[in-house]
C-alpha cells in the first residue's frame, strides 16, 4: 500500500509503484476530473499540481510522488488562485468539449501562483505543453489575464 | 446522460429506466423530473380553484417541465463541444418565457423516430452543421406549445381569461387580479390539457434570449472537472478493454499468444475480436494501466496478405496520374473546351490524410444484458450504433440502450458510418461472453493509427482566360477516396457529393466549368473532418483563385466580388472582413494580408489574415478577420467560438498535419509526430456577424475551410510562392 496526499486528504492505494499518478487517481481513487490524453507528457491533459509545481501525471509513477503533496482539478479552487483562474474559466467561456480543460486550469493555475501579471510570452511558454483541439487558445489567454487582473 | 444547469456544478450519468442505485450519480439524476411531486396546498382566494398535483407537462419530445419547476431540454444533438447543448436551450426557452436558470439539458435516448435528425431521413445523428437550423422551427414550437399549455392551465385554476394572461422569466401571471405562478405550480393542470396544434410563436423583435452573448450551460461543470465523458464510467464488474490493434490495414489475425499476458496481475481474459471495420486481439483488465501492461505482452500473428502496403508517395503518383485523365463529371456547365480562353493558369495541389486527434481518445462502454446491449458513449449517429450493435450480436436496434455523453472532442470522428470503436467495444464484450460492461479505451496511439481519416487527395485545376484577362472557364479534377462508398449513406449517383461538394457548387461567375472525380478504393478507412469536402476542396479553389488574381494583377477581393454578384451572402460576408481589416490599407514590411471566402453547409465565412514572417521559412498569423453570414444569430458567443475553434483546427492541418504512410503502416503514433496546433501559434481572431432575419444556418464548421487559402494567399504575398503541398511543413513553410 502506498500512501498519497491528494487534495488535503491522506489516501491509501494497492496500485503497483510503477503505475503512473494519472492511473492511480481515475481508476484507484475515483479522481476522473484528470484526463487521459496522450501518455507520453505531450498534450498536458493530466496535467496536476507536485507541490505546486504543474506536473503531467501519465509519465509520473506512483513510487516518486509518496510523500508529496498532489493537487488535482477536484480541489485546485480552495486555492484563491485556482478559484480565479476557474472563475475566469467560466466568465470567458473558454471550454467547448471541455476535455483538456482541467490540464488547462490546473497550468494556468500554476502560472499565475509564480507569476502575477504574466505576459503574452510568458503565457506561450506556460501552457504551449496543454494542447486544445477545440483550439480555445484565445479565450484562455483572455481567462488568464482575466484572472490576473481579478487577483491585482 | 449528461445533464446541464448553468447554476449548479452538475454533471449527471442519468439513468433512466431501471435505476440502479450502484450507478454513479443516480442520487442526483433527477428523479423528480419524472415522479409526480404533490405541489403543497395553498390557500386559494375565491375563484381561485388552486393547483392540482401532477406532471409533468411534457407536451412533445423535447421539453419536459417538472413540478420541482425544472424545465428539461431534451437534446436530439450530442454535445460534442459545438455549445449545441445550450443552442437548444436558448431557442426553447424563449419561446417558453422560461428563466433561464431553471433550464437544464438533458441528452435524448436513442430513438430515431423521436430524436431523428431531419436532414437524415430517420436517423439520429449530429453532423453537416445543421443540429440549429434543423431545430429552429420545432424546438421554437416545442417551448411555445408548452407555454401555451401554462397559460392555458393558469387561465383554468384562476378562472380568467387566458389571452389576459402574460408569462416573463419564468412566471405565469394575471397583472390585473394579481395572479402569478411558478411553472411548477401549473404543470400538473396544465399536463391534463390537449396539446395545441399551432401555438403562437413569438416576433423576433420579442426576443429576449436570442442573439444575445449568452453563456454555455456546460461552463460550470467543464471548469470544474465535473462533466463526465465516456473515459469517466465506471460501472460494478467493469473491466478496462485495450486492444493489440493491426500494424496494417486490411490485417486479419492469423493466431495470438495470450499465454504471459493473461499471467499478468489484475488481467481477466485475453480475446480475439472480429466486427464489420477490423479486427484484432483485446486485453481486459480491471484498470487500464494493468490492460495496458498485458497488452505489450501479447503475441499477434498476422496475415497481412490482403493488407495495404503502399507509401504515401507511391499513392500520390498514382493520384497524379489519375488527374492527368478524365474523371467521372461532377458538374458540367457550359463546355470548357469552347470557350474562347486565349490563356491557361493550371495549378495541382496535394492533401494528405488527417487524423481527427480528438482529445478523449477514441473509446466506448459496452454491456451486453438478457434484454440487449447497453452502450455509454460520446457518439454522434446513435441510430447507426444501434445497426451495427445489432447486427453483431443478432438482436434488434431498439434493443440496444445508448446513454449520449459528453464527447470530449470529435471533429467528425465519433460521426462514424460504420460505428467502429462501438463495434469494437461491442465485439469484445461479445467475444468475453460474461455479460459484464467492457470499457474500450485506445490510446493516443491506437486513436492516430485507426484510420476514419479525411481522405488524402488530388485536385488539378485549369482556368482558361479570355483576351481581355476574363476568366471564362475552369476545370477541375478531384482524386481522392470516397467517404460514403460503402456506407449506408452513399447515394445512387456516380461521385459521392462528399468529395467535390465545394467546387461543384462553386461560386463564382465562369461561364464554363467542368468538375470531374476519380474515387480511388483503398483498404485505409476513411471519415469526415470538421467541414469534409470542403477542406480541400476550399483550398484548392481558393487558393487557385489567388493565382488567377496574382497572375492577372487583379486584387483578389476586387475580383472575388466582380465574380460574386449572384451570391448576396458570400458578398456581404467578404465586404464586412475587407472592411473590418481594412483590406488594402498600407502593411508594415515583411507583413502581408491573404483573404478566401467559402460557403459550405450554407454558411458563407470571408477571412482576411494577417501575416508576419518573422524568419526564412517561419511566418506568425498574427490576426483574422472574419466575416459571417449564418442567419439569425441565436447566440454570437458561441458563434464567435465556433469560428475561432474551426480556425485553429484548420490552422494545425494546413501548417503541419498529416498522416503519412510507409509500406502500408501509419508513420506518426502522437502528439510529438502528429503535430497540432498549439497556444503559441493561435492567432487573434475577430468574428463580425452580418445581421439577418434569415433562418439560422450551420457555424459548427463553416469558420474552417477559408483559414488554409487564406494564410496560403498571404505567404505568397511575402514569398512569391504558391503552396500547392499540404500540409506548409512539406514546402519548408512553419508557422510560429
Amino acid at each position: 500500500m502506498t500512501t498519497l496526499d491528494v487534495n488535503g486528504k491522506q489516501l491509501e492505494t494497492d496500485a503497483s509503484p510503477d503505475t503512473p499518478l494519472l492511473w492511480v487517481l481515475r481508476d484507484h481513487l475515483n479522481l476522473t476530473g484528470t484526463k487521459f490524453g496522450c501518455g507520453m507528457a505531450q498534450c498536458g491533459a493530466c496535467t496536476v499540481h507536485i507541490d505546486g509545481q504543474a506536473t503531467r501525471s501519465c509519465v509520473l509513477p506512483l513510487s516518486a510522488v509518496a510523500g508529496k503533496k498532489i493537487t488535482t482539478i477536484e480541489n485546485v479552487g480552495a486555492d484563491p488562485v485556482g478559484k480565479a483562474i476557474q472563475d475566469a474559466w467560466i466568465a470567458e467561456n473558454v471550454a467547448q468539449c471541455g476535455y483538456c480543460q482541467s490540464g488547462q486550469i490546473m497550468s494556468a493555475t500554476a502560472l499565475l501562483a509564480k507569476n502575477k501579471a504574466p505576459t503574452d510570452a510568458d503565457i506561450d511558454a506556460a501552457m504551449t505543453g496543454n494542447i486544445c483541439r477545440c483550439a480555445t487558445y484565445v479565450r484562455i489567454r483572455s481567462a488568464i489575464k482575466r484572472a490576473a487582473a481579478a487577483l491585482a | 446522460m449528461n445533464r446541464t444547469t448553468p447554476d449548479q456544478n452538475l454533471s449527471i450519468l442519468n439513468v433512466s429506466g431501471q435505476p440502479d442505485l450502484t450507478r454513479r450519480g443516480v442520487l442526483k439524476a433527477g428523479a423528480g423530473l419524472t415522479l409526480a411531486v404533490v405541489a403543497a396546498p395553498v390557500l386559494t382566494a375565491c375563484g381561485d380553484k388552486g393547483p392540482v398535483a401532477g406532471g409533468p407537462l411534457a407536451p412533445n419530445a423535447f421539453v419536459r417541465i417538472g413540478a420541482d419547476n425544472v424545465v428539461t431540454v431534451i437534446s436530439r444533438n450530442s454535445e460534442i463541444g459545438q455549445g449545441v447543448f445550450t443552442g437548444l436551450a436558448t431557442i426553447v426557452a424563449e419561446e417558453l418565457d422560461a428563466d433561464w436558470k431553471q433550464v437544464v439539458v438533458e441528452a435524448a435516448p436513442a430513438d430515431p423516430v423521436r430524436y431523428g435528425n431531419p436532414a437524415f431521413g430517420p436517423l439520429q445523428g449530429t453532423g453537416g452543421s445543421n443540429s440549429i437550423a434543423s431545430a429552429w422551427d420545432p424546438l421554437r414550437q416545442a417551448g411555445a406549445t408548452a407555454r401555451a399549455m401554462l397559460v392555458a392551465a393558469a387561465a383554468e385554476q384562476w378562472g380568467l381569461p387566458a389571452a389576459e394572461i402574460t408569462v416573463s422569466q419564468g412566471v405565469v401571471s394575471h397583472k390585473a387580479k394579481g395572479k402569478s405562478a411558478k411553472f411548477g405550480d401549473l404543470v400538473g393542470r396544465a399536463a391534463k390539457l390537449p396539446v395545441p396544434k399551432d401555438a403562437p410563436l413569438k416576433k423576433a423583435d420579442d426576443y429576449l434570449l436570442i442573439g444575445k452573448p449568452r453563456a454555455r450551460v456546460d461552463a460550470v461543470a467543464k471548469s470544474t472537472g465535473t462533466a463526465t465523458y465516456t473515459q469517466d464510467i465506471k460501472l460494478p464488474d467493469m473491466q478496462v478493454a485495450v486492444v493489440v490493434a493491426p500494424p496494417r490495414f486490411g490485417a486479419t489475425v492469423k493466431s495470438f499468444d495470450g499465454a504471459a499476458a493473461k499471467a499478468m496481475p489484475g488481467v481477466a481474459a485475453v480475446v480475439q475480436f472480429k466486427h464489420g471495420v477490423r479486427e484484432g486481439v483485446a486485453v481486459l483488465a480491471k484498470d487500464y494501466w494493468s490492460a495496458k501492461q498485458a497488452r505489450d505482452a501479447v503475441k499477434v500473428e498476422w496475415d497481412e496478405s490482403k493488407a495495404y502496403t503502399k507509401s504515401s508517395a507511391q499513392m500520390f503518383a498514382e493520384y497524379k496520374a489519375l488527374a492527368a485523365k478524365p474523371g467521372v463529371e461532377a458538374k458540367k456547365t457550359g463546355d470548357v473546351s469552347k470557350a474562347g480562353a486565349v490563356r491557361y493558369i493550371e495549378a495541382d495541389y496535394e492533401f494528405p490524410y488527417l487524423a481527427h486527434s480528438a482529445m478523449e481518445p477514441m473509446n466506448c462502454v459496452a454491456q451486453i444484458t438478457a434484454d440487449g446491449c447497453e452502450l455509454w458513449s460520446g457518439s454522434q449517429i446513435q441510430t447507426f450504433d444501434q445497426q451495427y450493435t445489432a447486427a453483431l450480436l443478432g438482436i434488434k436496434p431498439e434493443q440496444v440502450k445508448v446513454n449520449t455523453l459528453f464527447a470530449g472532442g470529435s471533429f467528425g470522428r465519433r460521426a462514424n458510418p460504420r460505428a467502429d470503436y462501438v463495434q469494437e467495444a461491442v465485439a469484445i464484450a461479445k467475444a468475453w461472453g460474461t455479460g459484464k460492461p467492457v470499457k474500450l479505451v485506445w490510446s493516443r496511439e491506437d486513436d492516430t493509427h485507426g484510420g476514419m481519416y479525411r481522405p488524402a487527395f488530388y485536385h488539378s485545376v485549369k482556368a482558361g482566360l479570355d483576351a481581355k484577362g476574363k476568366l471564362v472557364s475552369w476545370q477541375h479534377r478531384v482524386v481522392g477516396q470516397s467517404i460514403l462508398d460503402g456506407t449506408p449513406l452513399m447515394p445512387p449517383i456516380p461521385v459521392d457529393p462528399l468529395s467535390v461538394e465545394g467546387v461543384a457548387n462553386l461560386p463564382y461567375d465562369v461561364p464554363n466549368l467542368l468538375v470531374e472525380a476519380h474515387s480511388p478504393k483503398s483498404e485505409v478507412t476513411v471519415q469526415w473532418w470538421r467541414s469534409v469536402g470542403s477542406t480541400h476542396t476550399a483550398y484548392a479553389t481558393e487558393a487557385f483563385l489567388d493565382e488567377v488574381a496574382r497572375a492577372t494583377k487583379q486584387d483578389p477581393v476586387e475580383l472575388r466580388r466582380s465574380l460574386l454578384i449572384q451570391h448576396r451572402h458570400h458578398l456581404e460576408a467578404l465586404t464586412l472582413a475587407a472592411e473590418k481589416a481594412r483590406w488594402g490599407s498600407p502593411m508594415a514590411k515583411g507583413k502581408a494580408r491573404g483573404v478566401a471566402v467559402h460557403e459550405s453547409f450554407g454558411t458563407v465565412v470571408a477571412q482576411v489574415v494577417e501575416v508576419a514572417q518573422v524568419a526564412p521559412g517561419k511566418f506568425k498569423v498574427e490576426r483574422v478577420v472574419c466575416g459571417v453570414h449564418c442567419g439569425v444569430a441565436l447566440n454570437p458567443n458561441i458563434i464567435a467560438m465556433q469560428v475561432e475553434s474551426s480556425i485553429g483546427l484548420g490552422l494545425g492541418a494546413i501548417a503541419q498535419g498529416a498522416i503519412t504512410l510507409k509500406d502500408g503502416r501509419v508513420e506518426q503514433s502522437n502528439f510529438h509526430d502528429y503535430q497540432v496546433l498549439r497556444m503559441n501559434q493561435m492567432p487573434a481572431v475577430e468574428v463580425y456577424i452580418v445581421p439577418s432575419t434569415e433562418k439560422p444556418t450551420g457555424i459548427g464548421e463553416p469558420g474552417l475551410p477559408p483559414i488554409g487559402p487564406a494564410v496560403a494567399a498571404a505567404i505568397a504575398q511575402l514569398t512569391g510562392k504558391p503552396l500547392r503541398t499540404l500540409p506548409f511543413s512539406r514546402e519548408g513553410i512553419s508557422l510560429v
